[in-house]
């Protein structure tokens, strides 16, 4: 970088109209998307919201009827049952997600042979489409197809894997392929974390005579819990925008036992021609969504301030 | 609780490995290769249908070894199999989407990095309103915009179309590289732009003589990250496409929801490996990049 040894002498360039040009520049590029983004987001979701609340059904009405698409909402049982499955699924994928994916990190942490070719293989799910995650597991949990036939096949006539087909469970197959899908990136990012953990500190506290308890609270903690707040916004993200996973791999059924709000809002829109209850069904899991970031985004801020402050 | 002791420089480590040591390492190798095994079982099953004649995996089940092989279920799959009683195979799905993806890719990968110069690097107004308007788009469920989107584009004259489709992925796909390139380029020395202007530099002759050269890594993980998202995405490929011009995550769905008659396991098998194999190669190409993707530029 020959510029950096510019001489000293120069001087400043004086303010005229290519100084205010100069100025304008960075400004006029960056206006396509402020405009597109400011639209799509302010004007887009305020759309949406004002749809929400018009009499619209199967063409946009913009006349003005309150709350009444909301109350009808609440009344349908498919959008009452799709965000009770949401809670469902959603507490079991982050949960079971960060516990497969801290204890891989783990594992992957004690200087094992083959830690590339292993991580590449944790991690290939993520890059994978949730549309053929959800048609794979479909055709392996899938009894006539899938494990039943196969244990079948080897003798075991008795044999009933009926996860996808049963009402009561099959919302836990869904668990299964969203946990299969992101563990392995729950665990590149604890590991990364875990690598960035001073080891020096670690050896000094050690040396010191702390407990593993004292280590792993002042420490290992404090260093992957920020990234553990990244994890979770994220996952939380994957549950809510739940659709074509659910779609290839149960259709929303048997019956309504795994509809999701994403697919509700989608039906409603686009095939049952309600689309003042379609859009009704969306403001709420924008809602959803503020209502779960705003505690993990005070809790990160919390965090990063105490971080500051010890430093 | 092993994390930490395994973790620093072991101090003794002349000592040799005792028994329960060996026995540590044993459980720790087949927990691993246990469950990579279960990680890799769907891919491997998928990989083996694809080989299998479509009445063995009728007559055995899904899980299974091909007792005699067959590559036809790939031409099939590729050329012939009837997706929405067209029967074309993926081929022209697969194009539709490469159509899509590219431009959508690259544009928007583009723009991310110029803004991203321009939000980090030049005094701007409102950086930081522009910043935090940029983060809610990227975290804004895509349901709460799919009317006003499918409005816009029938306005437009867009509807059904995969131009469209590219508009959109290309406009919501700007928030997230602006995002991810803003995070990259604010560690850029500010001292190599100052020295830029005082030579006289203005902002695009910066930006092609500093920022691109300097670039490569975040370009690269944009790109990966860009190609590997449009590539999977669905819903917007599924409202905003037609049955001529569908992206193939669309028409895998459409294959799979053909329930009419005997399920054709075999090439529907070659056919979810297909609409799997850009973003795979993509992800086995750049691993390093879509790894430092993940744990830098998307989560700060």
């Amino acid at each position: 970088m020959s510029h950096a040894s510019a001489p000293p002498t120069f001087k400043p360039r004086p303010k005229g109209r290519a100084a205010r040009i100069a100025q304008i520049i960075p400004l006029a590029v960056l206006l396509p998307t402020i405009v597109t983004t400011g639209i799509y987001i302010f004007v887009f979701v305020g759309w949406n919201i004002y749809l929400s609340l018009s009499t619209s059904t199967l063409l946009p009405v913009y006349d003005y009827a309150g709350f009444d698409a909301y109350t009808r909402l609440w009344r349908n049982p498919r959008w009452t049952t799709g965000v009770w499955n949401l809670a469902l699924f959603g507490a079991l994928y982050i949960i079971l997600s960060t516990i497969v994916g801290i204890f891989l990190a783990i594992l992957m942490d004690q200087k094992i042979k083959g830690e590339n070719l292993l991580r590449s293989i944790f991690l290939y799910p993520i890059a994978i489409s949730f549309v053929v995650t959800g048609t794979t597991w479909q055709w392996i949990l899938n009894p006539s197809t899938g494990l039943e036939a196969f244990m079948r096949n080897l003798g075991w006539e008795s044999f009933t894997f009926s996860l996808i087909t049963n009402r009561e469970t099959a919302l836990y197959a869904v668990v299964i392929a969203a946990v299969w899908h992101a563990s392995g990136f729950v665990m590149v990012m604890v590991l990364a974390a875990l690598r960035g953990v001073d080891h020096d500190m670690v050896k000094a506290g050690q040396i010191d005579g702390a407990g593993m308890m004292k280590i792993y609270r002042r420490i290992i903690l404090p260093a992957i819990w920020p990234v553990m707040i990244s994890v979770v916004i994220i996952l939380v993200q994957f549950a809510i925008k739940t659709f074509d996973l659910v779609l290839a791999l149960t259709h929303g059924g048997p019956g309504i036992s795994t509809t999701f709000p994403a697919m509700f809002v989608y039906d409603r829109l686009f095939a049952a021609g309600e689309l003042a209850q379609g859009a009704a069904a969306a403001v709420w899991m924008l809602i959803g969504l503020f209502v779960i970031f705003l505690p993990v985004l005070t809790l990160s801020w919390i965090v990063r301030r105490q971080k500051g402050a010890t430093q | 609780m092993t994390l930490v002791s395994e973790n620093i420089p072991d101090l003794d480590r002349k000592r040799p490995l005792g028994a329960k040591k060996i026995l540590g390492r044993i459980a720790l190798y087949s927990t691993l290769l246990v469950l990579a095994a279960f990680v890799l079982m769907p891919l491997a099953v998928i990989a083996l249908n694809s080989l299998r004649f479509n009445e063995d995996i009728l007559r055995e089940s899904f899980i299974g070894w091909p007792s005699r092989l067959t590559f036809e279920n790939w031409s099939v799959a590729w050329g012939e199999a009837c997706i929405n009683a067209s029967c074309t195979g993926v081929k022209p799905y697969f194009v539709a989407s490469m159509l899509m993806v590219v431009p959508a890719t690259l544009i928007s990968t583009a723009v991310g990095l110029i803004n991203g110069f321009a939000l980090t690097k030049w005094k701007m107004p409102f950086a930081g309103l522009v910043f935090v308007a940029i983060t809610i788009g990227v975290f804004l469920p895509p349901q709460v915009v799919l009317l006003p989107w499918a409005i816009t584009l029938a306005w437009l004259g867009l509807s059904k179309s995969l131009a469209g489709l590219a508009l959109v992925h290309i406009i919501q796909g700007t928030c997230f590289t602006t995002l991810f390139c803003r995070n990259y380029l604010i560690n850029l020395p500010d001292d190599l732009i100052k020295a830029a202007r005082i030579d006289g530099a203005g902002f695009f002759r910066t930006f092609w003589k500093i920022v691109v050269p300097l670039s490569p890594p975040i370009i690269i993980v944009t790109i990966i990250w860009q190609f590997t998202f449009i590539w999977n995405e669905f819903l917007f490929a599924v409202t905003f496409s037609s049955s001529d011009y569908r992206p193939i995550t669309a028409a895998l769905m459409s294959l799979n929801a053909d329930d009419t008659g005997v399920s054709e396991y075999g090439f529907g098998s070659a056919a979810v490996l297909i609409a799997a194999i850009p973003p795979l190669v993509i992800y086995f190409l750049g691993g390093r990049y879509f790894v430092r993707g993940l744990t830098q530029g998307a989560v700060k």
